[in-house]
C-alpha cells in the first residue's frame, strides 16, 4: 500500500474496507480542539449507530508547553459495530498537530504497529530549522518503524477559509475523519451545527465550511477508506462522560446538597451540578475542606435531606472520620470516590482501583456501610439513585467507587425515563407517637426509624458515642454490643435483597474472572475473545463489593480456578521475597478469599492506564496454560 | 388569612413553654463547672424567646463543652472534634426553619477545629455560636489548650506553656464577614443571659465567647476577676448590653462603645486585663450564605423531572432521520 500522501491517489468508489471496529485518536497542544473534533466524531458515530468509548488525553499540566511529547491533549475514539464497553487496545489511526505530542502516544506504546498517522505537514515549511528538522526526522523514523504516515497541510488548507486555521483545523479533521470512516456527510454537517449551536450562524456556517473542506480534502487525497457496520439506533441515547452522568444522577435522585471540596479526578461532577443544581433547587457547597464538606453533608443529611459529598482517595481518607460517625449516630449518606492513583496524592489523573479496602473497612472500629461500584457511564446515573435509597432505607453510609477512567470517558447509553420514585420523599414532620425511641432497633433487620428535627416529640440528641435505643450515652457492656449488632444486621438486611450477579459466558469451566468497577467491559471483552475459541472462560462482575450478594460462592467452587482482576497493586510471585505466605494479594481477591475459602488468585495492573482487554486475554492464558489447558 | 382570637389563643398556650421544656438529661460537668452557667442561660433564653423544643437543634464537637446538647431537651447532634461548624451549616442549610446553635470549647473550636471556625465566620450563616473557654482541655484532662496564657501548667506543659495565648476575639474580628461578636463570663448570668439573647437575636453568624471557670484543672484561673470587679470592663451602648443598676454599682468600669466600630472593638478586643464583657461588634447587613447562595423554594417531582430533561435534551443522540431538528433546537 502506498505510504505518502506526496503521491495522492483518489479512492475509488466502494473500496472502503469493512472493519468490526476502530480507535481513532485526534491529539493536539492544549487548546486546539482535538477534544471537540473528537467528541463531535463520536456523536456522528453514535447517530450512525455504531457503539462508540470515548477517552479523553489529559496532560498534567494545565498549560504544558506546546509541542512537547508531555503535552499531549485530545481523544481517544474506539468506534465499533457493535455495543462497545471499554477503549480497547491500541489505537489504529491517529490524527496529530505535530509531530512531539504523537511522539509521547508511540513512546506509551498506545500505537498499534502499522497504524494510520495523519500528521499536520505545515512544521515541514517551518522558519525554525530545529523544528524542520525534528518534524521531518521523526516522520522518516516512524514510516521506517512501518507507521503509515500521510502529510495532511491542515492549517495551509484551512488559511483559504479561516483567519485563525489553528482554532478551525479540529472541524477540518473532523470533516477528514468522516470521509476516511465513510460516514455520511449531510449527518457530519448536523453535528456541527449541533456542535456549534449555541453560537451565530456565521460560526455555524463558517465550521461547516471547514468540515466540506476537509471532506473533500481526504475524498481526493487520501487513498484508503474504512466502513464499520452499524445498526441504527433506535431509541435516544445521551452522551455524556461518567462524572456528568454522575451529577445528572445526583440530580435524578432527588438529593438536592452536594458538599464538595475541589479535587481531582472528581470535581468536574460537582462543576455540572454547579451549573444546573440551583435551577431545581439544589445546591454545590464548595466546603473549606474535605472534612467540612463530609460534616456539612451529614448535618444536611441529618436535619431530613439525604446530601452527597464527591471525592477522591485522598478526600476520602479526610472524610473517614466523618463516615463513622454517619454509621455510628446512622445517618443517611451517600459518598462518591472517583478512584485515582494512590497511595498519597499518588497519580491525580490516572485511574486506579486502590480504595476498595479502605472504603470497605476504613474509619476506625466497627463501621459497616454499604460499598458499591460503578462498571460504566451508565451505572453511574443509576448507581446515585439507588446510593440515595439505600442510604434512606437503612439509614446508613452508601459508598459510590467510581474512578478516574470513567470520570472523563463517554458512552452512549438510553436516554432516562424519569421515575418520580426516584426522588427522596418529603421530609417527614408528624409527631412522634410517646412511647417511640429513636433507636427502636428491629431485632431482624437492625433497622430503625429516624426522627427529624421538627418532629414534635422527637427531640433526642444524637451521638457518635456509644448510645442506647433512647441515644443516651452509655457504656454498659450490652448496650454497646446492641448497637454494634443493629448496625451490622442492617447490612445483613441489605444483602438479602441482592440479587445473585449474572456469569458471564458459562456457569462452569476451568477459569472465573471476577471483577468490579470500571475493568468490567474490559475483562468480558477478554472473556468473550478467549470464548470464541472455544476456552471454558466465564467471568463474573460485582456491584455491590459490601454486602457481597448471596450466591457468588457457589459461583466460584463451580470453576477449577478463579482469578481476581483489578487495576490495583498486588504482590507478584516473580519478585524474590515474595511466597505464599507473605503475599498481598488484590482487594477484592482478599475479600473473596476470605468470605469463600476459594483459593483466589489475582492479575493486577496499576499502570495509571486503563487496563487493554489483550493484557487481559495475555494473563487469562497463562493462567489455563497453568492449569494444563491448552491456550 | 386572619385566625379566631380563641384559636390564637389555644395556641399561644400550645407554644408557651416552661423551663423545664428545654431541661434535658441531669448535666455531668463538675461542680462549679462554668458550663452549667451558660445552660441555665440558655435553657432561660429559649423559654423567653418561645424556641419550639422540636424546631430547634444544638450542635456540638467534642470536649465538656460539646456535652450541652445532651442536657437540653430540643433536637442535638453532638458530633466530632472540631466539626460543629460544618455540621451546623449542613444543617441550617438544609432546613433554613431550624433555630440552630453550636456549642464548642477552646479546643474544639480554636484547636482542632480552627479552620472551620474561620470560615464559618466568612460563611456568616445564621448560627449563634458558643465558646466555652476554660483556657484547658478539660475531659482529656488537663492539656494547655490555644487559649492558655503563657505560662499555664498542664500535664503537656509542666513547666508552663510555651505561646502566648491565641485571642479568639481578635481573631474573630479580623475575618471577613463577621457579623457578630461578644465577651461573657459565667459568673455574671444576668449579662451571660443578655449577651446570648442578643446573639440569638442577631441574624448571621453570631459568635459569643464565654469565659468558664474550670475548678478541676484551673482553679484559680480567674480569681483575681472574681475578687476584683474593677478588672472586667462593661461595654455599654444603647444597642448594646442592658446592664442592671444593682450590677453597674459593682462593675464599676464602664465604657461606652458602639458595636458598629469594627476598628475600636479589635482594640478593646485585644485587652485581656481588664477583661471585656458586652458586644463588641454588631453589623446585621452582612449576608447570610444561606441567603446568597440557598437551597431555593421545594422542589417538587416536576420541577426535578423539567430540569433533568433539559440537561438531557443537551446530550441527547436522536436517531439519525429521527429528531436531530429538536435536538437543535
Amino acid at each position: 500500500m502506498n505510504d505518502t500522501a506526496t503521491l495522492p491517489r483518489r479512492a475509488a468508489a466502494g473500496e472502503a474496507t469493512l472493519l468490526d471496529e476502530h480507535i481513532v485518536e485526534v491529539i493536539s497542544d492544549s487548546g486546539e480542539g482535538a477534544q471537540r473534533c473528537g467528541q463531535s466524531l463520536g456523536a456522528i458515530a453514535a447517530r450512525t449507530g455504531n457503539g462508540i468509548w470515548t477517552t479523553e488525553i489529559i496532560p498534567a499540566e494545565i498549560q504544558p508547553p506546546a509541542r512537547s511529547v508531555a503535552g499531549a491533549s485530545g481523544i481517544r475514539i474506539r468506534i465499533g459495530a457493535k455495543r462497545v464497553t471499554n477503549g480497547g487496545d491500541e489505537t489504529d489511526l491517529v490524527v496529530a498537530f505535530n509531530e512531539q505530542v504523537l511522539l509521547g502516544r508511540v513512546r506509551a506504546g498506545e500505537l498499534k504497529p502499522g497504524a494510520q498517522i495523519l500528521l499536520e505537514s505545515m512544521w515541514r515549511e517551518h522558519r525554525d530549522p530545529a523544528v524542520v528538522r525534528s518534524y521531518t526526522e521523526t516522520v522518516e523514523r516512524l514510516r521506517a518503524s512501518g507507521f503509515r504516515v500521510h502529510e495532511v497541510p491542515l492549517e495551509k488548507e484551512c488559511r483559504a477559509l479561516v483567519a485563525d486555521p489553528r482554532k478551525g483545523k479540529n472541524m477540518f479533521v473532523l470533516g477528514v475523519l468522516c470521509c476516511v470512516y465513510s460516514f455520511d456527510a449531510g449527518l457530519g454537517r448536523e453535528q456541527v451545527a449541533l456542535t456549534f449551536g449555541k453560537k451565530e450562524g456565521k460560526v455555524v456556517a463558517v465550521n461547516q465550511g471547514l468540515f466540506d473542506a476537509g471532506y473533500a480534502w481526504a475524498a481526493q487525497h487520501l487513498d484508503f477508506r474504512y466502513r464499520i457496520p452499524a445498526v441504527r439506533a433506535t431509541v435516544p441515547q445521551i452522551v455524556v462522560n461518567g462524572n456528568t452522568a454522575l451529577a445528572l444522577g445526583v440530580l435524578a435522585s432527588g438529593m438536592d446538597i452536594c458538599a464538595m471540596y475541589p479535587i481531582t479526578p472528581a470535581t468536574s461532577a460537582s462543576h455540572f451540578l454547579s451549573d444546573v443544581f440551583e435551577k431545581v433547587g439544589g445546591i454545590v457547597h464548595q466546603a473549606e475542606d474535605e472534612i467540612a464538606a463530609c460534616a456539612f453533608a451529614i448535618g444536611a443529611s441529618y436535619a431530613g435531606k439525604c446530601a452527597v459529598t464527591i471525592t477522591s482517595g485522598p478526600g476520602y481518607s479526610l472524610k473517614q472520620e466523618g463516615i463513622g460517625l454517619a454509621v455510628m449516630a446512622e445517618i443517611p449518606l451517600v459518598v462518591v470516590n472517583v478512584q485515582r492513583g494512590g497511595p498519597s496524592t499518588g497519580q491525580p489523573t490516572k485511574v486506579e482501583q486502590g480504595d476498595l479496602l479502605t472504603a470497605i473497612y476504613g474509619s476506625h472500629g466497627d463501621a459497616p456501610k454499604v460499598v458499591m461500584a460503578t462498571a460504566d457511564i451508565e451505572d453511574c446515573f443509576y448507581a446515585m439513585i439507588t446510593a440515595r435509597r439505600i442510604a434512606e432505607a437503612f439509614n446508613t453510609v452508601v459508598v459510590v467507587l467510581s474512578d478516574a477512567s470513567l470520570a472523563t470517558a463517554q458512552q452512549p447509553f438510553p436516554r432516562p425515563v424519569f421515575d418520580a420514585q426516584w426522588l427522596a420523599p418529603p421530609v417527614d414532620q408528624t409527631p412522634v407517637p410517646a412511647d417511640r425511641k429513636p433507636y427502636d432497633w428491629d431485632e431482624v433487620t437492625g433497622i430503625a426509624q429516624r426522627f427529624l428535627p421538627g418532629q414534635p416529640g422527637g427531640m433526642h440528641t444524637v451521638t457518635g458515642l456509644a448510645h442506647d435505643r433512647a441515644s443516651k450515652v452509655a457504656y454498659d457492656p450490652e448496650i454497646n454490643e446492641e448497637g454494634l449488632r443493629h448496625r451490622s444486621l442492617k447490612v445483613a438486611a441489605l444483602q438479602k435483597t441482592l440479587k445473585t450477579p449474572p456469569v458471564f459466558g458459562d456457569p462452569d469451566g476451568d477459569l472465573l474472572v471476577v471483577g468490579w468497577g470500571s475493568t468490567k467491559g474490559v475483562i468480558e471483552e477478554a472473556v468473550g475473545r478467549l470464548r470464541d475459541e472455544g476456552l471454558k472462560v466465564s467471568s463474573l462482575h460485582l456491584t455491590f463489593l459490601q454486602p457481597m450478594a448471596s450466591g457468588i460462592g457457589d459461583i466460584l467452587r463451580r470453576f477449577r480456578s478463579v482469578l481476581a482482576v483489578e487495576g490495583n497493586w498486588s504482590d507478584r510471585l516473580d519478585d524474590e521475597l515474595i511466597d505464599a505466605d507473605n503475599r498481598r494479594y488484590s482487594a477484592l481477591a482478599m475479600m473473596l478469599r476470605s468470605r469463600y475459602l476459594v483459593d483466589v488468585d489475582c492479575w493486577t495492573q496499576s499502570r495509571g492506564q486503563p487496563i487493554k482487554p489483550s493484557s487481559v486475554v495475555a494473563a487469562l492464558r497463562g493462567r489455563l496454560a497453568a492449569l494444563s489447558v491448552p491456550a | 388569612m386572619t385566625m379566631p382570637v380563641t384559636q390564637c389563643l389555644i395556641r399561644l398556650h400550645e407554644e408557651h413553654h416552661q423551663l423545664e421544656d428545654y431541661q434535658g438529661g441531669v448535666p455531668r460537668w463538675c461542680s462549679g463547672c462554668g458550663d452549667n452557667a451558660i445552660l441555665t442561660a440558655v435553657q432561660r433564653l429559649c423559654r423567653d424567646e418561645g424556641l419550639a423544643p422540636e424546631r430547634t437543634v444544638f450542635v456540638s464537637g467534642i470536649g465538656c463543652s460539646s456535652r450541652f446538647p445532651h442536657y437540653m431537651k430540643t433536637y442535638g447532634f453532638h458530633g466530632i472534634h472540631g466539626r460543629a461548624f460544618p455540621i451546623a451549616q449542613g444543617v441550617k442549610m438544609a432546613r433554613p426553619d431550624l433555630a440552630v446553635f453550636v456549642n464548642t470549647g477552646d479546643g474544639d473550636c480554636c484547636s482542632i477545629g480552627a479552620a472551620h471556625w474561620i470560615h464559618a465566620i466568612r460563611y456568616n450563616m445564621n448560627l449563634t455560636a458558643i465558646l466555652h473557654d476554660n483556657q484547658v482541655y478539660g475531659l482529656t484532662k488537663k492539656q494547655a489548650s490555644p487559649t492558655s496564657p503563657i505560662g499555664t501548667k498542664s500535664n503537656t506543659t509542666p513547666r508552663g506553656s510555651y505561646l502566648q495565648a491565641l485571642n479568639p476575639l481578635t481573631v474573630t474580628l479580623g475575618v471577613t464577614n463577621v457579623s457578630f461578636v461578644a465577651q461573657a463570663v459565667d459568673w455574671i448570668p444576668e449579662l451571660l443571659y443578655d449577651i446570648v439573647r442578643k446573639a440569638y437575636l442577631h441574624r448571621g453568624f453570631s459568635f459569643v465567647r464565654i469565659l468558664q471557670r474550670c475548678p478541676e484543672w484551673l482553679p484559680k484561673q480567674f480569681e483575681p476577676w472574681l475578687h476584683d470587679p474593677g478588672k472586667t470592663l462593661l461595654l455599654t451602648h444603647r444597642d448594646g448590653l442592658a446592664v442592671p443598676p444593682a450590677l453597674a454599682r459593682t462593675y464599676r468600669n464602664q465604657v461606652e462603645h458602639d458595636p458598629t466600630d469594627l476598628d475600636r472593638a479589635r482594640e478593646i478586643a485585644s485587652s485581656t486585663d481588664p477583661i471585656p464583657v458586652g458586644i463588641l461588634y454588631h453589623n446585621p447587613a452582612v449576608p447570610c450564605y444561606e441567603d446568597v447562595h440557598g437551597v431555593g423554594e421545594v422542589r417538587t417531582a416536576e420541577q426535578v423531572r423539567r430540569g433533568l430533561e433539559a440537561e438531557f435534551d443537551k446530550v441527547t443522540v436522536w436517531p439519525q432521520g429521527g429528531d436531530g431538528a429538536r435536538a437543535a433546537a
